[in-house]
């Protein structure tokens, strides 16, 4: 079970790699996401894949009598989850800004902090 | 229907919880609670700063507190949820995560204050100190937490509110910056997560004391080399260290200054201090291994921050070049592992916490004064005021590694490490770039100081609530650089608990060691 889902988390990331390797923001962000979906693949598998038994643990006994799914990756992941969520929704509106402020997507072409013809200090008085 | 009790001693803590030991929460917990009520606040813009400012003086007072409690006995752990570690989270207050984070609380304080007059109307409607102490829960949370997934949460907390602070106010310039520095650290701290779920899949353990346990008992057949390259590559991102420091000198002079010097002063101390912690503590043989390139991107960290200083004519992008060349030095101290290296790494992140966001203060007011922030149209500050041009120049002088300030003995520090192996090259880097930032912060003060103004100057006048958080910070360069003993053994202390952490598993598994 483990080992396609390792190849999928393969193929996550490398279209995550590539999609941030734009310089278009859109393409980027995108590749954020990706990104962000591979790592919670990456946190599931690293818990050990195991079928769907519940860790529910039976009455009259004070430890799970077979192996149970582990449940801490999914707090993890629920965790990551909202977190890469939440800062997507973020950068979403933080990339619309600079398209309707700088009017351009394409991070080469952002250049208002950093201008390209900045003077040189002064070499004297 | 009578129940019988279970015995729950092998799961909970049973003994209910040492008064002392909730300081341990109390720092984030504080921080959260009143960034909570200051977001409710958020119309009152007038209440806004007069909650702010007692709040953070009271952050200091519990960092101080927990400093003392620390330093007389040992590291102190509380869990969440009385759940007994490794399965509940820890928190975890050892000397080096309480000395991070109660300089963090000064700057903050610091910040706060000269903000109540760089932070106009605007700026508080937008919520600035809502976001201020929001990012201090990220902070102290991150500098006390004993759970590396809980290391994460706690990053990720300051990011969201430094994302809030840098795009206060919205201007184009801040937009541009603002896109630069989210991406590159959203992408930085979905790296840290990477290595920690493979940790997790190595480990089965997210304990950062229970991790160090298990590295040690059973080193030679774990892959622990991968994870300490990956936390190398992601806190050095986090840490804006050569070759991945791209994003500092892109966003750092976009938004209002004072948001500058204390992003100057805190964030990427952050990653500093979380490279000493998985680093020093849980993988000291694979840092071992690592230490030339640690070294080496050390060095040219150094070297490029101090050139990329020499190269800049605004004060505010010069001065996010020196933040980098700072941490080339945490970085070389950091790859020597020694004692002294590492108490010279602590020592340095806590002198450049205040002296580089005393740095952005007095550029924030060198620009009010002159009404410029070009080295080629500032000039005549000195005939403005002889006190603030005096802050500067102490300032000047410690950010450049000069005695008698704060900045000379974490070099001296450093360097000797450096000379007790023989690593002599890593010492004339050191010192190179002493005189390179020298000249870099030279000429800001002949320029813009000495020089007399072209023209006449703007009608302003430094107003005392921005000139004291100033002096305070300066004054304190002064006394660490003048009587650094009580540092010194602080500092030696906390870099001994690092290497050696059978203190910090013993706070979190009593009866353990």
């Amino acid at each position: 079970m483990e080992l396609p889902l390792v190849l999928l988390i393969g193929v996550f990331f490398a279209a995550a790699v590539y999609l941030m390797l734009s310089k278009f923001l859109v393409r980027v962000l995108l590749g954020v996401v990706l990104l962000g979906n591979g790592v919670n693949l990456l946190l599931f598998a690293n818990g050990r894949v195991l079928r769907e038994v519940p860790p529910i643990i039976p009455a009259g006994h004070d430890v799970p009598v077979t192996l149970t799914a582990n449940p801490l990756p999914q707090a993890l992941i629920l965790t990551a989850i909202v977190i890469s969520f939440s800062f997507f929704a973020f950068l979403l509106v933080l990339v619309y800004r600079a398209y309707q402020d700088l009017g351009t997507d394409n991070g080469n072409e952002m250049r208002v902090a950093e201008p390209e013809n900045d003077p040189l200090p002064p070499t004297g008085y | 229907m009578a129940v019988t009790p279970t015995d729950l001693s092998a799961a909970l803590v049973m003994t209910p919880v040492a008064p002392a030991d909730w300081l341990v929460v109390l720092p984030p917990a504080w921080c959260l609670l009143t960034g909570a009520l200051l977001l409710m606040l958020r119309k009152s813009l007038h209440l806004q700063a007069w909650l702010a400012v007692p709040a953070l003086a009271v952050l200091v007072l519990i960092d101080a507190a927990l400093l003392a409690h620390v330093a007389t006995n040992g590291p102190a752990t509380m869990v969440m949820g009385r759940w007994l570690p490794p399965f509940g989270i820890a928190f975890t207050a050892d000397l080096t995560g309480v000395l991070f984070a109660l300089a963090g609380a000064v700057v903050a304080l610091a910040g706060a204050v000269h903000a109540l007059t760089d932070i106009d109307g605007r700026g508080r409607r937008y919520g600035f100190y809502p976001f201020l102490l929001l990012l201090m829960a990220g902070v102290s949370g991150a500098f006390l937490t004993g759970d590396i997934f809980n290391l994460y949460v706690w990053f990720e907390v300051l990011l969201i509110s430094s994302f809030g602070l840098i795009t206060l106010g919205s201007e184009p310039r801040q937009i541009d910056g603002a896109i630069k520095y989210a991406f590159l650290n959203l992408i930085a701290t979905t790296l840290f997560l990477v290595t920690t779920g493979y940790l997790y899949g190595i480990f089965g353990t997210l304990n950062m004391a229970d991790i160090a346990v298990k590295a040690a008992a059973a080193r030679a057949e774990l892959p622990l080399m991968t994870l300490a390259t990956l936390y190398l590559l992601a806190f050095g991102m986090k840490a804006a260290a050569f070759p991945v420091n791209f994003w500092l000198p892109a966003s750092y002079h976009t938004p209002r200054v004072v948001v500058s010097a204390l992003f100057a002063g805190l964030l990427t101390k952050v990653g500093i201090y979380a490279l000493l912690r998985t680093l020093i503590m849980l993988f000291p043989l694979e840092r071992e291994e690592l230490s030339f390139v640690i070294a080496l991107a050390g060095a040219a960290t150094m070297i490029l921050g101090a050139l990329g200083a020499i190269g800049q004519s605004d004060i505010r992008r010069l001065l996010g070049y020196a933040v980098i060349s700072g941490i080339g030095v945490m970085l070389a101290g950091l790859s020597l592992g020694s004692p002294g290296g590492i108490g010279g790494a602590i020592f340095y992140a806590l002198h450049s916490m205040i002296v580089m966001t005393a740095l952005y203060m007095a550029a924030g007011l060198a620009g009010r004064l002159a009404g410029s922030f070009d080295l080629n149209l500032l000039g005549g500050l000195y005939t403005r005021s002889a006190l603030f041009s005096a802050l500067s120049l102490v300032l000047f002088f410690a950010v450049s590694g000069l005695p008698p300030f704060s900045g000379f003995w974490p070099k001296v520090m450093v360097a000797k490490a450096a000379m007790d192996i023989g690593a002599w090259w890593l010492v004339v880097v050191v010192l190179l770039t002493g005189f390179l930032t020298t000249i870099a912060f030279g000429r800001v003060f002949a320029l813009a100081y000495w020089r007399p103004a072209a023209d006449a100057l703007p009608d302003e006048t430094i107003p005392p609530s921005a000139l004291v958080p100033l002096a305070a910070l300066t004054a304190l360069t002064v006394v660490f650089g003048l009587f650094p003993d009580p540092l010194l053994s602080l500092v030696q202390h906390a870099a001994q608990g690092l290497a050696d952490p059978q203190a910090y598993i013993g706070s979190v598994f009593p009866g353990r060691t």
